[in-house]
């Protein structure tokens, strides 16, 4: 009969589309043998054809690393990593020269369109734009490596520069000594100095004076080799009165193990320039046992340096067996502005520990943290802040909002607030909600026939709404999608 | 066939048994009023009819369509063509009328193999059933019920009936709160769904809805059974004398 027929359907919905993103790519990969020590590092230097000054700022690093215990201090439970089971470097093998659209490995291309990731700029700009929007240019980044940047010689002609790290090392060492390693030190922490070894690739950008990016920077991350890490840095630098807006995107091939992924992101922001750091994090969450799933393990962190600078941090995550990760804002300059808009969703296994660190040492710097967590299954979901106001920061602003939403009996919400607050002219506000899912308006949608997985998933996006609003346009919608599949199966 | 037939029905909440022993047949084409007093079970009828789990039936059965109404889950009822227009609509916050009103019609065609409604064939639909109830288009770019005034909210549970043209629909004092404009306005809109193949159930505590509706049948609910049954002068019995009479007669 109609009715059953119907209901199996949505069944058989349910439980096939639990990770669309786990399919793995038969690319000829490079990969060094595992284990780490200093000759690995040698040879990802020498492999990436660097300067010996970045070696000693990967040797130092790794020497400092090697004394530190591996922090504890998050609610996560991290299984110790065996670094010697791991593969530091892996690429996509290619051809050696400059990566022309043409010469990017088809499987590569076609990985990336499965992935809804457009590498070619001609479709860019035939089809896929839409009205309102300004297109994007992508740099694509397979496991060590990154595959190609599009747009390149657009941005070129407004003196923008956005390709891969490694490609910058060669072609602006100046701009990339000048401000690698000052917003996050090799030094901050166990896995900022790990990545500060190992890292392979990721992307650069940097915006000149007074020049406003005309259109979204994306990186897509995605690790598709097995037993290897992924160790990405990123640098982006907005000089005077630039503005850009930058977003990043990751999946990973379903597998049994757990894949390590420690990033460093830093974003040095001058005077009244603006950078808005949007992430739709999708990482494999692991089986609904908590089997794999990648541990997404990282730094970010921006500087306000300059007067009247603005960084934004938006993220969804969905994805990753743990996640480990704190976005934060150092606002230096006076009248500097830091905000973070956060929609952390756990289910099954997964743990994630995240929030923000508003560090306010400028006159009159603003910050304001929204961070939305929806815990389903057996999960964790902590929030963990800090607003720091320095004894010389006068009228600093900083408003908290911390909401948990808990979709199960069986998981978990906690919030870590943290306030040290060293100026009396600061103006702190902090509100804090935790609820369930209302049982009434779940019943209001099942009446106008939208069934429990499609009702929740509606009330979910409402109680993210105001985060993913703030995700450039292209990717509020796939954002939106992400959020409903990653909370299926979780109704009960 | 009856569109709808309840027997002995006994419902409770939080262990409390509040419905005990309705029976209630409905046909097609007819409209039914049902009246009594504060805390009677008008609501806890309307609920059990689709299904709101927070209720338990405890004997009884109910056939809707010749189906066994008890066995479906609310959704189902309302792909089935059951609508309540709630006495207190819930708000849903974040999510708009717009992508609300899409999923609940595109689930119902879902359910009757009809394809999915484009976003202009839907918007043009919206458009075309917000004038009947002359909903204000502000509102219906607004998340579900949020901020909406008490008229504003009942209004818009009007709005989504003719949008989902129900079989039976139950109106759980939707003209409570309404301005006369409004409940003109609220009744014409029961009224334009009227045919041969419907049927309302109309909770009211009212005089004015039912001289606009025009219900052939009247019921009595008193502490959880219906008391009385009879015409549109049962109503107005109640509307002259109040329901002391019908306590004393039951009791
Ligand atoms: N959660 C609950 N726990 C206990 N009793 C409840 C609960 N919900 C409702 N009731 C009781 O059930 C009885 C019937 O309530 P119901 O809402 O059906 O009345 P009603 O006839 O619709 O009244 P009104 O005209 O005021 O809307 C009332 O006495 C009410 O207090
Ligand atoms: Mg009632």
């Amino acid at each position: 009969m109609q009715e059953t027929e119907s209901s199996s359907d949505v069944l058989q919905e349910i439980t096939s589309s639990d990770y669309k993103y786990g399919f793995t790519t038969d690319i000829e990969t490079e990969v060094i043998p595992k284990g780490l020590n200093e000759d690995v590092i040698r040879l990802i230097s020498a492999k990436k054809g660097e300067p010996d000054w970045l070696l000693q700022f990967r040797l130092d690093a790794y020497r400092w690393w090697l004394k530190q215990p591996v922090p504890t201090w998050g609610h996560v439970k991290v299984a110790p990593i065996d670094y010697d089971k791991i593969s530091f470097y892996a690429a996509p093998k290619k051809k050696e020269g400059p990566k022309s659209m043409d010469e990017v490995d088809p499987e590569i291309v076609k990985t990336f369109d499965k992935l809804g990731i457009p590498l070619h700029e001609r479709e860019m700009l035939a089809g896929v734009q839409q009205e309102g929007t300004t297109g994007m240019a992508v740099d694509a980044i397979v496991d060590s490596e990154s595959q190609t940047t599009t747009y390149k010689d657009k941005l070129a002609e407004l003196g923008i520069i956005f390709c891969s790290f490694g490609e910058a090392v060669k072609a602006y060492p100046d701009l990339v000594k000048k401000y690698l390693g000052k917003v996050v030190p090799p030094r901050d922490n166990y896995y900022a100095a790990l990545n500060s070894a190992v890292f392979s690739d990721g992307s650069f950008v940097y915006i000149p004076k007074g020049v406003h990016c005309p259109m979204e920077l994306a990186s897509y991350f995605r690790i598709n080799a097995s037993g290897t890490g992924q160790f990405e840095r990123t640098l982006i630098v907005a000089d005077d009165d630039a503005y850009v807006s930058y977003l990043e995107g990751c999946t990973a091939p379903m597998r049994d193990e757990n894949q390590l992924h420690a990033a460093v992101v830093e974003i040095y922001v001058h005077d009244h320039a603006e950078v808005k750091y949007s992430t739709v994090q999708n990482w494999y969450p692991g089986d609904k046992d908590g089997k794999g799933g990648v541990y997404n393990l990282v730094t970010k962190r921006a500087l306000c340096a300059g007067d009247f600078s603005k960084i934004s941090w938006t993220q969804v995550e969905t994805g990753s067996a743990i996640t480990w990760k704190y976005p934060s804002c150092v606002l230096k300059g006076n009248n500097s502005s830091g905000e973070f808009y956060s929609v952390a969703v756990t289910n099954n296994y997964q743990e994630a520990d995240t929030g923000t660190k508003m560090i306010h040492l400028g006159k009159n710097s603003k910050s304001r943290i929204i961070s939305k967590g929806i815990s389903a299954g057996h999960s964790q979901n902590s929030y963990r802040g800090l607003v720091k106001v320095a004894p010389g920061a006068d009228g600093v602003r900083n408003y908290t909002q911390c909401d948990s939403l808990l979709l199960s009996n069986t998981s978990g919400a906690h919030t870590f607030p943290v306030m040290d607050i060293q100026n009396p002219t600061a103006v702190v506000e902090h509100e804090a909600t935790t609820s369930k899912i209302n049982e009434d308006q779940l019943f209001y949608c099942n009446q106008r026939g939208i069934g429990p997985e499609e009702a929740v998933g509606l009330i979910v996006g409402g109680y993210a709404k105001e985060v993913v609003a703030k995700l450039p346009m292209e990717f509020a919608v796939e954002a939106q999608k992400l959020l409903s599949l990653s909370i299926e199966n979780s109704v009960g | 066939m009856s569109l709808l037939e309840i027997h002995n029905l006994h419902a409770s909440i939080g262990g409390k048994e509040i419905l005990r022993g309705i029976d209630l047949t409905i046909n097609p084409g007819e409209i039914h009023a049902v009246m009594g007093p504060n805390g009677a079970g008008k609501s806890t009828l309307s609920a059990i009819l689709t299904g709101n789990p927070a209720y338990t039936v405890t004997e009884g059965s109910i056939l809707y369509k010749g189906k066994d109404l008890l066995a479906m889950p609310p959704e189902q009822r309302s792909w089935e063509g059951i609508f309540l227009s709630f006495q207190y609509p819930v708000e849903i916050p974040g999510v708009s009328m717009v992508n609300f009103m899409r999923t609940a019609v595109n689930e119902h065609r879902k359910y009757n193999n009809q394809p999915a409604l484009s976003a202009t064939e839907f918007l043009r639909l919206m458009r075309e059933k917000r004038s009947v109830v002359q909903l204000d288009n502000k509102l219906a770019n607004r998340s579900v019920n949020e901020g909406f005034s008490g008229g504003e909210k009942k209004r818009n549970e009007i709005f989504q009936m003719a949008m989902l043209e129900p079989t039976l629909s139950i109106l759980d004092e939707t003209d409570s709160g309404l301005d006369v404009d409004a409940l003109r306005i609220v009744s014409d809109g029961v009224n334009r769904l009227k045919s041969a193949e419907r049927a309302s159930i109309v909770i009211t505590h009212y005089q004015k809805l039912l001289e606009y509706i025009e219900p052939q049948f009247v019921h009595i609910v008193y502490k959880g059974r219906i008391v009385e049954n009879g015409g549109p002068e049962l109503a107005n019995r109640i509307f002259a004398e109040g329901f002391d009479w019908v306590k004393e007669k039951a009791e």
